[in-house]
């Protein structure tokens, strides 16, 4: 019941050398602002490479600091593998650690968590991920309990049932919930029907109630392959000391026979012509759930330095002209924010907030506001300055644990980058200009092409939605969303 | 003093393995964590807390202020946070909105929060922009309320109750968040409220209120600062003084003494737009500091901290009648209060999940954890303590809530100690004393649905 009531919805970091700002009269108690001195260059770690003869990738940092250590196996192909059962990827990774070897769920757990070790398995969108923190006195066993999770899962019928049930329930409860309703309708109306990203990663109650143990096999088996798999090492274990502990785990690991097929390289989502708007009733509700949005861009476009300059002025930092606006200036909201989300096939771009009910249409007025005035007028150097700042000096707090610095390895790695990415992209940074946050603008933000879905009280917000004329009006129903 | 944290670890965690398998530390001092710091104290009052750690290039400066929601009157519920918001509107020096503006462009992030007994106030960034995270400190330390006017409190009053809409009025559940601190304490206690506070209150907070607030506590005695990271002591001292120094010294505060009370039995049933039905159980335990805060944490541990845990185990996985259940310990400087959360699967009552709960408390009273449920509680949750050192800004916190709660920064392996020495009889006896006696019961149910709420009925 304590209560922490955080300032921000949005979190930050940031960064760069102080732009010179007009200050008022001092006070003659008070000292002049401290001069601004240049920030301590951005060093990376250093990345040792190597492979198993089974086709296992490994990466080991070195970060002898603490004694712990962060190991993190990713199997490329996630949840967009899932095909005629959505849902699956994700319901398999979770599986993984639910039994294996001779352990069942909870004599796997307890052994785990004994060891003082912590051990967590999931999919996204493009990936299945095993990860385990251990302190390095407790890692080599610690990793035969990995092992075991990676190679040896045992989905019991038993234990898939279970976790079956608890899906569906999980499911159930979206309905209560404005921020999932809203981001399910997003998806649904963003993506065609055929695209993966239409459908929710945790699967519909259909496809999940069909889930058992046979299904499951089948996908683990067609999935998890040691030529799929890149093994993340970063802490206090010495490059031969990992190798070692890995060869000796992971290097009998054989794939069964037939492999899955990489996902398809799907082609992009056209915008839609003309922004259309989509409601979805939740009676009373004191807030509005506001998401704004479009398909989004490559990660591996040229332009990614200047979309992410571009993105922090305009909802992607705490003074972002989104959360001025819509919280600072007009009191609309406790956050507003904006992001593209960075996936191997382009996820959306989306703004978003949740508002008090009785300004929804004046929300929505501001939110087209700014994504309209970032394209049509330049921004000032000023803003640019700070944004770019937040972004490069951002850069090296990204590195501070070892989980961190294997959550980044791993991230760059899906799009065929390496460390070493992270200073050139510095570099790009610094040298985006007011034009480029302009240019990368017009082409990236489409409020003429959006949709646009609100969660709210309808009885309440239709009429001012209406008034707004921003396009065709559909009733998406919660059942229909959330199914 | 280089990096000697991490040196200090390293033979912590090299320790025998009987040490993390439950049994006390050796007393040699090879096995002590340490986290070395300075402490000074300006003629002003300010304390000021530094711990170097060059690990990266960064530092964290954490301000705590001594006064939360637990200082608050009736009529003013929430205004403590609404203040904590009030501190980022600018100050005399750096008027709005050159806070943010000038730590986003120096690479820094910020942030603050209130609790009942204390609010912080933090930035994070490049080690070089510490100078100028002071300067903001200390300008909104000292010279606040010549900036402030109606219009600033007008508009942060709005967006705190658009805080307050999206994390109790529009969330699922939420308004246990209303129900549950009047249920467990006593009218005009001061944590007889949430934290947030009520619209009304809100509504009625004042230029005046923000004026006095500050004048009372927001002075450099009732403050400390911790700075950590990649710095030089001797160069923040500097610093701190330097633009703090200036700053008077600010009236005595007495804080409220809430008579003591007794606790009784309540039952309360709420309707509310989910789909399945939810339970709270809460009683009162122990302030902070007191010697069963300890058994305590371990208890949340033992009881739905894992998959094996035993409620964990009864509820989700063997009778399978709950999707959920979390148990936390939530110890504060007045009072404190355990509590026990369980979601119903669909088609189950709450009167199931309560009788299973109270079936596992009544066990775990009469016989006490095994050796081996112990062991792994203490393993896991000393691994998740020394896992929160590595980074920065999560010791600086801690640093300012050790010297408040416990009189020393340097707390961490005392606390450590603390949660190793718990033994099964202290388990045993905790659920015994605290966890038996009369609660708090909340229901949560679906609209329509009151036929799901628990009952006092003794379920067997």
């Amino acid at each position: 019941m304590t209560g922490c009531c955080n300032r921000r919805a949005v979190t930050l970091a940031v960064g760069a050398l102080a732009a010179p700002l007009a200050l008022s009269a001092q006070t003659s108690a008070f000292p002049e602002p401290p001069p601004s001195t240049p920030a301590a260059t951005l060093v990376v770690p250093r990345v040792r490479s190597a492979s198993l003869g089974n086709g296992i990738q490994l990466r080991i940092v070195e970060q002898p600091e603490l004694p712990l250590a962060q190991v993190t196996l990713v199997v490329a192909g996630g949840s967009r593998l899932d095909g005629d059962a959505p849902g699956l990827a994700s319901f398999m990774a979770g599986m993984l650690d639910e039994g294996a070897g001779a352990r069942d769920a909870l004599a796997l757990q307890s052994e785990i968590a004994y060891l003082g070790a912590s051990l967590s398995a999931f999919a996204d969108w493009d990936r299945v991920v095993v990860s385990l923190k251990a302190p390095v006195r407790t890692l080599p066993a610690a990793l035969d309990l990995m092992a075991d999770v990676v190679m040896r899962p045992t989905f019991r019928a038993t234990e898939v049932r279970r976790q079956r049930d608890l899906r569906l329930t999980s499911l159930l409860q979206r309905r209560d919930q404005p921020n999932a309703l809203a981001d399910l309708a997003f998806n649904q109306v963003v993506f065609p029907a055929a695209h993966p990203y239409h459908r929710c990663a945790l699967g519909d109650s259909a496809s999940v109630a069909r889930f058992d143990s046979v299904g499951v096999r089948s996908f683990y088996d067609r999935l998890l392959r040691p030529d799929r798999a890149t093994i993340y090492v970063v802490g206090d274990v010495d490059e031969p000391q990992a190798r070692r502990l890995v060869q000796e785990r992971f290097g009998a690991w054989r794939g069964a026979a037939v492999a899955m097929p990489a996902p398809p390289l799907l082609p992009p989502v056209p915008a839609r012509e003309v922004s259309r708007v989509f409601l979805v009733d939740k009676p009373q509700a004191a807030q509005s759930v506001i998401i704004i949005g479009w398909p989004g861009v490559e990660r591996t476009t040229p332009d990614y330095a200047a979309i992410t300059v571009m993105n922090t002025v305009l909802g992607g930092s705490f003074s972002s002209r989104l959360n001025t606006n819509l919280r600072e200036t007009k009191g609309y909201t406790y956050g507003a924010s904006s992001g593209f989300s960075w996936r191997v096939a382009p996820g959306p771009f989306s703004a978003s907030a949740s508002v008090r009910t009785d300004v929804t249409d004046s929300s929505l007025v501001e939110f087209f506001r700014e994504l309209r005035a970032i394209r049509d007028t330049l921004v000032p150097a000023v803003e640019v300055a700070r944004a770019k700042a937040y972004v490069e000096l951002r850069l090296p707090g990204s590195l501070e644990s070892t989980t961190q610095v294997a959550n980044q390895l791993a991230q760059l790695a899906m799009f065929g980058l390496t460390l070493e990415e992270l200073p050139r992209f510095a570099a790009q940074v610094r040298a985006v200009t007011s034009a480029d946050v302009q240019r990368v603008a017009r082409r990236y933000l489409a409020p003429d092409q959006a949709a646009i879905v609100v969660v709210g009280d309808l009885g309440r917000i239709r009429p001012g939605i209406e008034a707004l004329r921003l396009g065709e009006i559909t009733v998406l129903e919660v059942g229909q969303i959330a199914r | 003093m280089h990096r000697s944290l991490r040196v200090l670890l390293v033979l912590l965690l090299l320790a025998p393995a009987g040490t993390m398998a439950g049994q006390s530390a050796p007393a040699g001092a090879a096995s002590r964590l340490r986290v070395p710091v300075t402490v000074d104290t300006l003629p002003n009052g300010l304390t000021l807390i530094v711990h170097e750690d060059h690990s990266v290039p960064n530092v964290t400066t954490n301000v705590w202020y001594h006064v939360g929601s637990g200082d608050e009157r009736p009529g003013r519920t929430g205004f403590a946070h609404l203040f904590e918001h009030l501190m980022f509107m600018g100050s005399e020096n750096a008027p709005y909105p050159q806070f943010d503006r000038l730590l986003e462009a120096a690479g820094a992030s910020n942030n603050g929060s209130t609790t009942e007994d204390r609010t912080n106030y933090f930035e994070a960034g490049p080690s070089n922009s510490l100078p100028l995270m002071l300067w903001l400190e200390a300008d909104r330390m000292g010279w606040m309320l010549p900036t402030m006017d109606s219009v600033k409190v007008d508009l942060q009053r709005d967006v705190v109750k658009n805080e307050r809409r999206q994390g109790v009025e529009n969330q699922p559940y939420g308004i246990a968040t209303d129900i549950l601190p009047p249920a467990l304490y006593p009218k005009d206690h001061p944590y007889s409220w949430p934290v947030i506070g009520s619209m009304t209150d809100l509504s009625a907070a004042a230029l005046e209120d923000v004026k006095d607030f500050f004048r009372q506590y927001y002075a450099p005695n009732n403050a400390t600062i911790v700075v950590a990271g990649a710095v030089q002591t001797d160069s923040v001292r500097r610093l701190v003084r330097q633009y703090f120094g200036n700053i008077p010294r600010g009236p005595a505060i007495t804080r409220p003494a809430p008579a003591s009370f007794t606790v009784r039995d309540t039952s309360i049933v709420a309707e509310d737009r989910v789909q399945l039905p939810r339970l709270y159980l809460a009683w009162h335990t122990v302030k902070a500091n007191h010697r069963d805060d300890a058994p305590l944490s371990i208890l949340s541990y033992l009881l739905t901290g894992a998959r094996n845990s035993r409620l964990t185990n009864a509820l989700v996985y063997q009778g399978e009648v709950a999707s959920g259940v979390s148990a936390f310990s939530d110890t504060k400087r007045l009072d404190g209060d355990y509590s026990i959360v369980a979601t119903a699967r669909p088609g189950v009552g709450l009167d199931s999940l309560k009788g299973m709960i109270d079936r596992e408390l009544e066990r775990l009273s009469r016989e006490g954890p095994t050796a081996r449920e112990l062991e792994q509680a203490k393993n896991a949750t000393e691994s998740s303590f020394l896992n929160a050192l590595e980074f920065v800004s999560a010791k600086a916190d801690q640093l300012n809530e050790y010297y408040y709660f416990q009189g020393t920064p340097d707390y961490f392996q005392r606390e450590l100690d603390e949660l190793r020495a718990v033994s099964a009889e202290d388990i045993r006896r905790v659920v015994h004393t605290y966890l038996r006696g009369p609660r708090v019961m909340l229901s949560i149910v679906p609209q329509g649905r009151r036929e799901l709420a628990a009952t006092r009925r003794v379920v067997q």
